[in-house]
């Protein structure tokens, strides 16, 4: 086990990169820290897998440090970084029986006999291999390989930490789930640095205690599940996470904050202080679906038509137009909408965000 | 639409049949009808029933030369397949450099067999041969001509230089037919150089390997052109195999009845063995 840090480090696949496009991963500082469970949560070809290959040493960064416990191993084979890695497709070793596939790991590492063949049943146990054992695993089916790929993974105890690359792509929904909660049971019996790959918020957010959400090359967000949820720093955060994601005005400056359409937004004064530090010019105000207020007509309320309303069983979705602008509200499974009305909208000023060139502006209290 | 019973279709089989027919079928048919004959002139033959077989399996000569054989193919097997294998491993896996190397390994299997005969036949002379004078200068005293432990070093070293450029080639591309994932896989697992050959290159290796195996096996037990050129069989009969033999015995003897027997004796070695290898290395992997 030990602490992953990156510091200063970028990747290009290209030779000769002639600027930041030509980057997966853009310079960055980060540091994962010992025996966490990490979830690294993006789109695809965000860098996700580029970033996991790094740490693992599959791929040499182009610039920058990775560095172990604060020493450097960016010229470190994987097989000297002694960590383990679990991929997005599974990898068996098919002349092998499943047993020999799970022993493989160890007995590169010179584990005793007698060890291997309690730790193979012990990780056989917890993935429900037992009874394939003596299989060989060219014969199994594709979640079987998968698994088998994930407890070569699992097998080795000293590891540094445990990479998954979407380990449970190929498998289907209900194992899925019981392998994550496996996953999770895993880290914390034995309390190894775990970093999970992954493009489903829900699967990261299940598994994980802090999420690094990539975008673009860069890790644009570190937090925990709720720090994510209501204070996305990004607006990418902000529209990745949640389901639907947050909804984002543009606006422009007004008096005593921001206005879209013909509609006055106030902000604090002290957003206002920061605001005006601002140049820049593209500005939006972000409200996930899940805050906003279907009230009364009152002071602060705003008139918006419902355009669509969508059941999804325990909540409903609506979309309502409010000054040419579609907002997403999500409103309890009871409350009668329907198409065609109009609803008095109310945002409270605790969860309305203001990102300038799509940054979260901060209070500075 | 309905189905029209129509029998004359069957006709539509013929051109086939005719094929196989005057292909395989009527000479191997004539090969088996001297071998249960003793045939002197047109109307004049004799049915022997198996006495040519007898004769054959008793004959000292031959069982000399198949034991040749037999060695001679062993030897190439055990030299050619693992060489082939380690230049396959060798060569780059991409680009100039890859294309360049597939060349080069190419040209050998393009020469006509008597030419290859011919080149060593040269190459190896102890008087105007680069080969063999260069082996003479170094103190080695080397004369395939007249020492038989030379001229069996030199046919395999000729049918080395020819032949493992083949199952290098087979293994190729073989190796290039791995996805990059296990090779990652087994860097994560720690596995070392051999490792990553015992477990992923040589099982993944398989099928080509069979293919290898028998094509070596079966060019090398009916090998005739390059050693006549190279050693005329000689020294002695020292490098005498098979075919050769079965030559001077149909042709240059005219002993058609003994020939053709013996050539079916042959055919089934070939049949058995290529059988016995293909079982073995398919079954080798079988569930438990």
């Amino acid at each position: 086990m030990a602490e992953i840090s990156l510091t200063a480090m970028a990747h290009s696949y290209e030779r000769h990169p002639s600027g930041p496009e030509d980057y997966a991963i853009r310079q960055l500082d980060h540091v994962w820290h010992k025996g966490g469970a990490y979830a690294l949560l993006g789109p695809s070809g965000c860098g996700k897998s580029t970033m996991l290959n790094i740490i693992s040493g599959l791929l040499a960064p182009s610039e920058g440090e990775v560095r172990f416990d604060g020493k450097r191993v960016n010229e470190l084979s994987p097989r000297d970084r002694n960590i383990a890695q679990v991929f997005q497709f599974p990898v068996v070793y098919d002349s092998m029986t499943v047993f020999d596939n799970l022993a493989f790991p160890l007995r590169n590492s010179k584990v005793p006999k007698d060890r291997i063949r309690e730790r193979v049943e012990e990780i056989a146990g917890v993935l429900e291999l037992e009874s394939l054992l003596k299989r060989k695993a060219r014969n199994l089916t594709a979640d079987e390989k998968q698994k088998v790929s994930m407890g070569r993974g699992l097998v080795r105890e000293d590891v540094t930490a445990i990479l998954f690359d979407e380990p449970l792509t190929v498998i289907d929904p209900q194992l899925k789930w019981k392998l994550r909660r496996k996953l999770k049971q895993i880290h914390e019996q034995f309390d190894i640095t775990m970093i999970y790959v992954t493009h489903d918020q829900l699967e990261a957010s299940t598994f994980a205690d802090k999420i690094a959400v990539m975008y673009e090359g860069r890790i644009v967000q570190f937090g925990t599940p709720t720090e994510l949820f209501e204070n996305p720093n990004h607006t990418f955060v902000g529209f990745f996470i949640g389901s639907p994601g947050m909804n984002l005005l543009p606006v422009t400056r007004s008096g005593d904050g921001v206005c879209f359409g013909g509609l006055d937004i106030p902000l604090s004064d002290d957003l206002r202080q920061r605001l005006a530090d601002l140049q820049t010019d593209n500005l939006k105000l972000g409200i996930r679906p899940e805050f906003v207020e279907a009230s009364e007509p009152g002071e602060g309320t705003h008139l918006a038509a419902v355009e669509d309303v969508e059941d999804l069983g325990t909540y409903q979705i609506v979309t309502a137009r409010l000054e040419g602008q579609l907002l997403k509200i999500r409103v309890s499974e009871d409350a009668r909408v329907d198409r065609g009305q109009t609803l008095h909208l109310h945002f409270p000023t605790r969860w309305l965000k203001l990102y300038a060139d799509e940054y979260l502006v901060e209070a500075t209290s | 639409m309905s189905k029209v019973p129509d029998n004359r279709a069957w006709w539509l089989v013929l051109p086939v049949l005719l094929l196989v027919a005057f292909s395989a079928l009527v000479p191997l048919m004539t090969v088996v009808n001297y071998s249960v004959q003793d045939i002197f002139g047109p109307g004049n033959a004799y049915y022997v029933g198996t006495e040519w077989f007898r004769d054959v399996l008793r004959d000292q000569r031959l069982q000399e030369s198949l034991l040749r054989q037999f060695g001679f193919s062993a030897a190439v097997l055990a030299i050619e397949i693992p060489l082939g294998i380690a230049v396959a491993l060798m060569m780059p896996k991409g680009g100039i450099r890859a294309s360049l190397c597939l060349i080069l390994l190419a040209i050998p299997l393009l020469i006509p067999w008597n030419v290859v005969g011919t080149i060593w036949q040269i190459f190896a002379r102890g008087d105007i041969g680069l080969f063999g004078w260069g082996l003479n200068e170094l103190g080695f005293s080397y004369n395939y001509t007249g020492d038989p432990v030379a001229a069996w070093f030199t046919v395999l070293l000729m049918d080395v230089w020819h032949w493992t450029p083949l199952v290098a080639l087979l293994c190729y591309s073989g190796l290039r037919a791995i996805p990059e994932a296990f090779y990652q896989a087994a860097e994560i697992d720690r596995a070392s150089r051999w490792a990553v050959f015992r477990y992923i290159q040589l099982p993944r290796l398989r099928n080509v390997l069979v293919i290898a195996v028998l094509l070596r096996f079966m060019d090398s037990f009916m090998i005739y052109t390059e050693p006549f050129v190279l050693t005329g069989g000689g020294p002695g009969s020292s490098t005498t195999f098979l075919s050769q033999t079965l030559t001077t015995m149909a042709v240059g003897q005219f002993d058609l009845g003994r020939a053709a027997a013996f050539s079916l004796v042959y055919f089934l070695i070939v049949l058995l063995v290529s059988w016995l290898f293909f079982t073995a290395i398919t079954h080798m992997d079988k569930e438990r």
